[in-house]
């Protein structure tokens, strides 16, 4: 009966593909199954072979597949397209017109077949390196176009392993834990009860953490209900087992676009019905199932139209400064070339019309006997002096650099204190060609969180219901960290063998030794040095090092908590169990309630790595239908309130109250554990095979004491893999208070606490972070109580303005109001001392409101259109009247060595601008600490309501800066201007004349500051001071600041992050760096360079890009002295030649002085000289100045060169002529010498250009003597 | 002083890898040619290091120039302008282009006599010998010999490629406008008999040309046979086989012939024509004495401006006279000696006011 709507739909099905398909051409792709049988395939059995079943596939549909081709050529295309591409380069274009001048008899200078061979050396080379680089990526093409993957077989009725290649779109794929996904696959089953499957997306984006995916949502239950009937006994107990042949429904979703983070589309199925699919339906490429047993989908985007592969836009290729102005002075070349052969080209006409009529014997008619005239033979002149003197142009200049840098890059990619031992990993290079812009940067643009900070957020400290609890203890824990820190600089290097450090099992157990003592071991675990490899060894846990998760309670606030849950253990079971607590002590409850659950924290354990905690207890006879669950239990608690609750609705909240009730369900404390202690072997079993936990759960164990097992358990190691760390902190936070996170599934979270022992909430809905909102909520039925809360957790501007408005008529609502006055200021206490705020909030919903909003926000969810629209909206019904609990306080610790390293950058020379999303205060505070603020330095503070007031802010301080350069009378001065600044630091008019500014400056000015009108003051002030710090600045912003002082100031600036929000930032910058650290790798991806911490930037900036620029300016003009000196001396000789474009070297030499008689000794020195060595730079900064005002390589150091080159071809030129003067010398024994001279004075001057002298530069130029020529004597007849 | 730098933390460098940590280390070697930390020498520039150099560059060099300088000027040289363009001059006569052939004879003195072998040129002045379609005017495998060449010779010698239908030997503008003045020497003595010093034609080509880049053409009996199809180029007046009467100089392997083609780097030059081979020890070769030089003046190069001369000279060690090089010599050094004692005497009244030991320089 399946098979019935399949069948019918056939007839019709090619007209309505064809419509489809010119439809989808448009917005959308429609994939529908291959397995639905085609039309015309009469026996599909009889198609089995591959040959068929590609025909018929290519028939149905002509998607891309999923075969990898990054190859650019084929075999045969490779020689046209490739010379295609080389005659991009307008120097091979040029190159090659020249050789082919001299195929041309009146203008040819050399043989015209010599003449060709660099050109097409030149070619022949970058062909070869294009050549292997395209072999090396068909090799990996074909290995991964090969790996296996089970797809299900029309013919075979079963999955069978195919090669990734052979994958199409709507094929369905079943895939195993631990495997990668081959395509972009949609969800359509999954081993998981609960249709999830965890997926990590490091290869992605390099997040560590796992992501949860879902089964299109209505998909399962309309599959149980397709299947079971159908196939009665088949599979049974397996309520996911899923068959393709079943599935006949349409699929349309977006043209494959590279958003990671977003997909749309729908599902229609046979019966009419829509449902929505999204991002947590799909999954990515390149990913790694985890946690799941299996899966099922069908093909979405495969091959190149996977979200993973339109990401990848291969290298950057970025020009660097120094390039450009290279290509300048090569047109300067050019000019000089055609004015040397126009010179010539007069000079040779003057010369015939001299010569022509006196029937000179030397002169050599045309072939028909005729005479030139001087004109034709200047023309002549000057095209062969074009050839004759193209030395000029450098042809190997551009494969020299190249090559250079190329090794350039690899010894930066060397370099050990580049190395990054906590996270192993280097710097890394990703693009080539602009090492040497490194050495010139004047701007830097950082991040603050993550770039200048480490991105470990700790819990600081906390204020519940007006009270501050200081965490005193946990401070002192952190300073040990410092502490630490410095110590085992020490005491590493030199400790020999680390004995405690075991496998990764034994360390474990260490570590839940300490946790169960008491609290005080934290100090002997305090180690820095510890964490590094703890981290190290957990290092694919994201957000766990010790200092992260072990926090050291508040003593009163500790006991706030146990008292808490002692009183709620004891009054449970009456009416209103919190009622009984005074509303602090309520408010401290939900308080660690939120921080537990607010969230999308997964547990994981640690002794099975990578496994989703199941401790999931199940009623005897586990639910298998949807029927099943609704007769069982009944929606009664939303048979009132809304009457129009849609179908939709009805059937999720059903089965939403079913877990509830299992939840609810135990009357006694010490039952509901023992019941669960029995639940959960059956519960490992039920889920086929999931044996994490149950390993320590064998039956021997139940005989033992219950207080050591509860113990046991409490103490178990879980592991929080949270998105961002701030939620691996607060979890973390609420853990050391006995409140731990136990257990998250998509539809409940428990948290067990230490008296009241497990409870399970029932989540109803989670509002995802996004950055509009700045908060995230959930929605909870809360097994206490049974009332439906909604916690909610943001940023403090946002979370107050939603505040329930209290009256300050009743006691109450003046006490609120005083909680939230006293918290406020608290907050505002912990921005001045740096630490990221967060405020909790609670609002309790009752059943009305909650079905009327569910409706609401049911409808958001599965409309298509401006979805996100009415979700934001549907959020914001929700998150209102909210009743304030506390807020957090957690600290973002300073990377090891910013403020140095920030000191070292200020004194080479570098403007350091930090534009950061954070609030003001805090900016300002980890300004301070990082040094980048001084405290005896102005501050601008600029804090603009409209565009007006930003622009008269802006005026006044302008005109406080210029009136404050000439005249060193600050007082006067700044008494006017201080209305403009901010409280914050008011200017300071007691130093001694000149401290330097300081610009703060905020978002919503900024924005203003950024407008056309404004921009060209709002640079000229942030010019006049030392740092700008730009807080609340939107990506968009950040890179808006980078281009406007790229753009205006024509400096060279630098970006760099470590996050998504920087990578706008790190893309418009001349050089972007990324930072490898927690927050995933799209900053990295975007980036020229990436280096694991901020402190690393000194040395790639100070060392090596010093060292690559000077070298690079070094060997840039070395080439092109070496040219003009060479083609001085052929110029010269026109003179003596009668400007005839003769000349005295042979043609040998002449093509292949470029490449082979003066190629290597330069490269060398380009890639290893040092102008001065790494501890000079590294103490004494100043030096980097040099790159940034170019002074090794600028026009006028250009100009004498090439006039240093001029004057050494000149000597060259005329103490031979004069030597052999009216002497029986031919050209060529007189022109020998003088190349040999050439090539000596060569090597000279590059010796004496050579700052360092190693003995292989020693060796290398030797080699090249030996292929120069040997000064012949200078009387060979005799 | 120079700087030296070494490789010092080669060993204890940065902390060792942790044994049995994770099996994928990804720290880079912590080598001296990765680590950039190679064993140099910076040379800096110093007080110390410069003066000595200039000092040590002067007395070298001085030396060296005198004594290049005086072995120049112990060289005999004379010259002698036989164009004719002075009225005066006996070769005035030969201008005109319709006295063919015309004889001339030039008197003159040797004031020293000409010790060891003398060697005499022509010498013509602003002759474009260098010029590019003139060098480039030859067949050199027609040079060698190459029968195919001889009668086909390469289009490179066009115009002078064929004449009347008949391919030249040897062909092109070199080969056409070879020298073919006649000089011959006397010494007029004290006898009333002058004597006519004995002048060697062969010796005067390099070894390699005579037997390896020229050769004449392989087959037939007598030189002619083997030249038999071609024609003499427009100017000459004899065929190439009659340039001589003795065999192994005659046809391509005239020595002559084989000057001549070795095209001169400057348009100032002279040629090697003849050598005046010593007696014996006792006598010298061209004792002092009225000489006189019998002139058979063929070659026209009035028309373009050009010189001719004819110059005896005796040889060196270090070749001609050319007084050039051991001036330049004297004079490098020189100046270098003086800029060490400038800057010695800024570095001594300099240096106590730095308070570094060295001025760098």
């Amino acid at each position: 009966m399946e098979r019935d709507p399949a069948a019918a739909e056939e007839p019709g099905s090619p007209g309505r593909r064809r419509r489809r398909r010119r439809r989808g051409d448009g917005r959308t792709r429609v994939v529908r199954s291959n397995l639905l049988p085609p039309p015309g395939v009469e026996d599909p059995a009889a198609g089995a072979t591959k040959g068929a079943r590609r025909r018929r596939r290519g028939g149905a549909q002509h998607l891309a597949d999923n075969r990898l081709k990054t190859t650019k050529y084929t075999l045969l295309s490779f020689l046209p397209k490739n010379l295609f591409e080389q005659f991009h380069r307008l120097a091979n274009v040029y190159f090659v017109f020249i050789a082919l001048l001299n195929f041309v008899p009146a203008v040819n200078a050399f043989q015209p077949g010599l003449a060709l061979a660099p050109v097409l050396f030149i070619l022949a080379v970058t062909a070869f390196k294009d050549l292997w680089e395209d072999y090396s990526r068909h090799r990996s093409d074909h290995e991964i176009n090969h790996l296996g993957c089970l797809v299900f077989s029309r013919e075979e009725k079963q999955y069978v392993n195919r090669f990734w290649k052979e994958i199409r779109v709507g094929d369905f794929v079943r895939l195993r834990c631990n495997e990668i996904i081959p395509a972009d696959i949609l969800l359509l089953s999954s081993s998981d009860p609960d249709g999830l499957c965890h997926i990590e997306t490091a290869n992605l984006d390099g997040e560590t953490n796992l992501k949860r995916r879902q089964v299109v949502r209505g998909f399962s239950e309309l599959v149980s209900d397709l299947i079971l009937p159908g196939y009665p006994g088949h599979h049974v107990h397996k309520v996911s087992e899923f068959n393709p042949l079943m599935f006949t429904s349409v699929i349309e979703c977006e043209k494959p676009n590279n958003d990671l983070t977003r997909f749309r589309g729908c599902m229609i199925h046979d019966n009419g019905k829509k449902a929505g699919l999204y991002k947590e339906n799909l999954l990515l490429r390149g990913c790694t199932i985890r946690n799941t047993e299996a899966v099922v989908g069908i093909v979405i985007y495969a091959g190149h139209e996977t979200k993973a592969l339109l990401n990848n836009s291969g290298p950057r290729y970025k020009r660097s400064q120094l390039e450009r102005q290279m290509n300048c002075d090569v047109l300067w070349c050019v000019l000089l070339l055609i004015c040397m052969s126009l010179f010539s080209a007069v000079g040779h006409g003057l010369w015939v019309r001299r010569y022509q009529e006196k029937k000179s014997l030397f002169d050599v008619p045309e072939s028909d006997g005729s005479s030139l005239s001087p004109v034709t033979a200047a023309v002549y002149s000057f095209l062969t002096m074009i050839i004759v003197l193209q030395v000029l142009i450098p042809i190997s200049l551009y494969v020299s650099i190249e090559i250079v840098k190329v090794c350039q890059v690899y010894f930066i990619h060397q370099d050990t204190e580049l190395y990054d031992e906590e996270t192993d990993s280097q710097l890394q290079c990703r693009a080539l060609n602009i090492t040497e812009d490194l050495g010139q940067i004047q701007y830097i643009f950082s991040d603050k969180t993550g770039t200048l900070t480490e991105n470990k957020m700790v819990f600081r400290r906390c204020t519940v219901s007006g009270i501050e609890y200081s965490h005193d203890a946990n401070a002192q824990r952190l300073a040990r960290y410092q502490e630490a820190d410095s110590e085992e600089e020490e005491a590493v290097p030199r400790g020999g063998s680390l004995p405690q450090r075991g496998s990764v099992g034994s360390h474990q157990s260490v570590r839940v030794m300490h946790r169960s003592q008491s609290t005080k071991s934290h100090r002997r675990t305090g180690s820095r040095a510890e964490a590094k490899r703890a981290s190290m060894l957990s290092k694919h846990t994201a957000f766990s090092s010790p200092m992260e998760k072990d926090i050291t309670p508040d003593p009163k606030l500790f006991d706030k908590v146990s008292e808490c849950d002692r009183c709620l253990a004891i009054t449970r079971h009456q009416e209103h169990p919190l009622a009984h607590l005074s509303p602090e002590l309520s408010d401290v409850f939900d308080f660690f309630i939120a921080l537990t659950i607010c969230n999308t924290v997964v547990v994981t354990s640690p002794d099975q790595p990578r496994q989703k905690v199941r401790v999931r207890f199940e009623v005897k006879s586990p639910v298998k239908t949807i029927e099943d669950f609704l007769r069982r239990f009944s929606p009664s608690r939303l048979t009132s309130g809304c009457s129009s609750i849609g179908s939709l609705a009805t059937s999720k909240a059903a089965h939403k109250s079913g877990s509830n009730f299992l939840s609810t369900l135990p009357n006694d404390s010490t039952l509901f554990k023992l019941e669960e202690r029995l639940g959960q072997p059956a519960a490992a079993i039920a889920s086929n095979g999931y044996s994490s936990g149950a390993a320590s759960w064998a039956p021997e164990h139940t005989a033992q004491e219950q207080k050591l097992e509860l113990e046991q358990e409490q103490e178990r190691e879980l592991r929080y893999e949270a998105e961002s760390p701030d939620e691996a902190a607060l979890v973390y936070a609420a853990r050391a208070y006995n409140c731990a996170l136990v257990d998250r599934l998509h539809d409940q979270v428990s948290v067990e606490l230490p008296h009241l022992g497990r409870l399970t909430f029932e989540l109803l809905h989670t509002l995802g972070f996004d950055s509009i909102r700045k908060r995230m909520s959930v929605v909870i039925r809360h097994p206490l109580t049974d009332e439906i809360n909604v916690y909610t957790k943001g940023a403090d501007s946002v979370v107050m303005d939603l505040l329930l408005p209290c009256s300050s008529d009743d006691a109450r609502g003046r006490h609120q109001k005083k909680i939230r006055s006293k918290t406020q200021n608290y907050l505002n206490l912990y921005a001045v001392e740096g630490l990221r705020t967060l405020c909790i909030a609670k609002r309790v919903l009752s059943e009305e409101e909650y079905a009327c909003w569910l409706q609401n926000h049911l409808e958001a969810e599965s409309s298509l259109d401006n979805r996100e629209e009415l979700l934001f909206q549907s959020a914001i019904r929700l998150e209102t009247n909210l009743h304030l609990l506390g807020a957090t306080g957690i600290e973002d610790r300073l990377q090891d060595g910013v403020p140095e390293t920030i000191a070292k950058l200020r004194q080479a020379g570098l403007q350091i601008w930090v534009l950061t999303g954070d609030k003001q205060e805090t900016a300002i505070n980890i300004a301070y600490a990082c040094k980048l603020l001084d405290h005896d330095e102005e501050v601008i503070t600029l804090n603009a309501e409209s565009q007006e007031a930003c622009a008269a802010l802006l005026d006044q301080c302008l005109h406080y800066v210029q009136s404050r350069i000439p005249c060193s009378t600050p007082e006067k001065t700044a008494g006017n201007v201080s209305v403009g600044f901010s409280p914050v630091c008011p200017p300071s008019t007691s130093t001694t004349s000149g401290p330097s500014l300081s610009l703060v400056i905020d978002g919503r000015s900024l924005a203003y500051a950024l407008e056309k009108n404004l921009e060209d003051k709002f640079l000229f002030l942030a010019k006049q001071c030392r740092s700008v710090l730009c807080c609340r600045s939107t990506p968009l912003q950040k890179s808006m600041v980078v281009k406007l002082v790229r753009s205006k100031l024509k400096a060279m600036t630098l970006a760099i992050g470590d996050g998504a929000n920087d990578v706008s930032m790190i893309q418009v910058a001349d050089v972007g760096v990324g930072i490898s650290g927690q927050e995933g790798m799209q900053a990295v991806m975007a980036s020229d360079f990436a280096v694991p911490r901020f402190r690393y930037l000194e040395r790639l900036l100070i060392v090596h890009g010093h060292w690559c620029y000077s070298r690079l300016a070094n060997m840039v003009l070395y080439f092109f002295y070496k040219n003009t000196m060479f083609v001085g001396l052929l110029f010269w000789f026109q003179f003596y030649c009668g400007f005839s474009a003769s000349a005295m070297i042979d043609q040998w030499y002449l093509i292949f002085f470029n490449l082979l008689f003066s190629s290597l000794p330069q490269l060398v020195t380009g890639v290893l000289d040092k102008d001065v060595p790494a501890e000079v730079l590294l103490t004494e900064p100043q030096l980097y100045k040099s790159g940034q005002n170019m002074e090794e390589y600028r026009p006028r150091t250009f100009w004498l060169n090439m006039a240093d080159a001029a004057f050494q071809s000149l000597v060259c030129f005329f103490i031979p002529y004069l030597a052999y003067y009216d002497s029986d010398t031919d050209v060529f024994t007189w022109g020998t010498p003088i190349t040999a001279i050439a090539l000596f004075t060569f090597l000279l001057h590059l010796g004496i250009e050579t700052k360092t002298w190693v003995r292989a530069v020693g060796m290398i130029p030797g080699s090249a003597d030996a292929a120069g020529p040997t000064l012949p004597g200078r009387f060979h007849d005799i | 002083m120079a700087m030296n730098y070494n490789a010092k933390d080669e060993v204890d460098g940065g902390p060792q890898c942790p044994p049995g940590g994770p099996a994928k280390n990804r720290r880079p070697d912590n080598t001296a040619f990765k680590q950039q930390r190679l064993p140099a020498w910076q040379p800096i520039l110093t007080a110390g290091t410069v003066l000595p150099t200039f000092f040590i560059i002067g007395l070298i060099f001085i030396p060296i120039g005198i004594g290049i300088f005086v072995t120049s000027n112990n060289i005999r040289e004379i010259e002698i302008d036989y164009t004719g363009t002075d009225p005066s001059s006996p070769c005035n006569k030969c201008l005109s282009p319709n006295a063919t052939p015309c004889y001339c004879t030039i008197n003159f003195t040797l004031e020293q006599s000409f010790e060891g072998n003398v060697f005499m040129y022509y010498g013509l002045s602003n002759f474009y010998q260098n010029h590019r379609r003139y060098v480039k005017s030859r067949d050199d495998s027609q040079l060698n010999g190459d029968s195919s060449a001889l009668l086909n010779p390469s289009k490179e010698c066009e115009p002078y490629r064929r004449n009347e239908d008949k391919p030249i030997a040897p062909c092109g503008a070199i080969a056409n406008s070879m020298f073919n003045d006649t000089l011959e020497l006397f010494l007029v003595g004290n006898e009333s008999y002058p004597t006519p010093i004995p002048l060697k034609k062969k010796g005067i080509a390099w070894w390699t040309d005579k037997n390896v880049k020229f050769r004449n053409p392989s087959g037939g009996e007598s030189l002619k046979e083997r030249f038999k199809g071609t024609t003499k180029p427009v100017n000459w007046v004899k065929p190439v086989y009659m340039l001589d009467s003795e065999p192994d100089n005659n046809g391509f392997i005239n020595e002559d012939f084989i000057v001549w083609m070795r095209t001169a780097a400057l348009p100032t030059f002279r040629k090697l024509y003849r050598l005046i081979e010593r007696k014996s020890d006792l006598h010298p070769t061209l004792p002092a004495g009225r000489y006189y030089l019998n002139i058979t003046y063929n070659y026209p190069v009035h028309s373009f401006d050009g010189r001719k001369r004819m110059i005896l000279s005796t040889i060196s060690w270090m070749g001609g006279k050319n007084p050039f090089l051991g001036i330049a010599y004297i004079a490098i050094g020189s100046i270098s000696f003086l800029l060490g004692v400038v800057l010695l005497v800024i570095n001594h009244k300099y240096r106590n006011s730095s308070n570094t030991a060295d001025i760098t320089i």
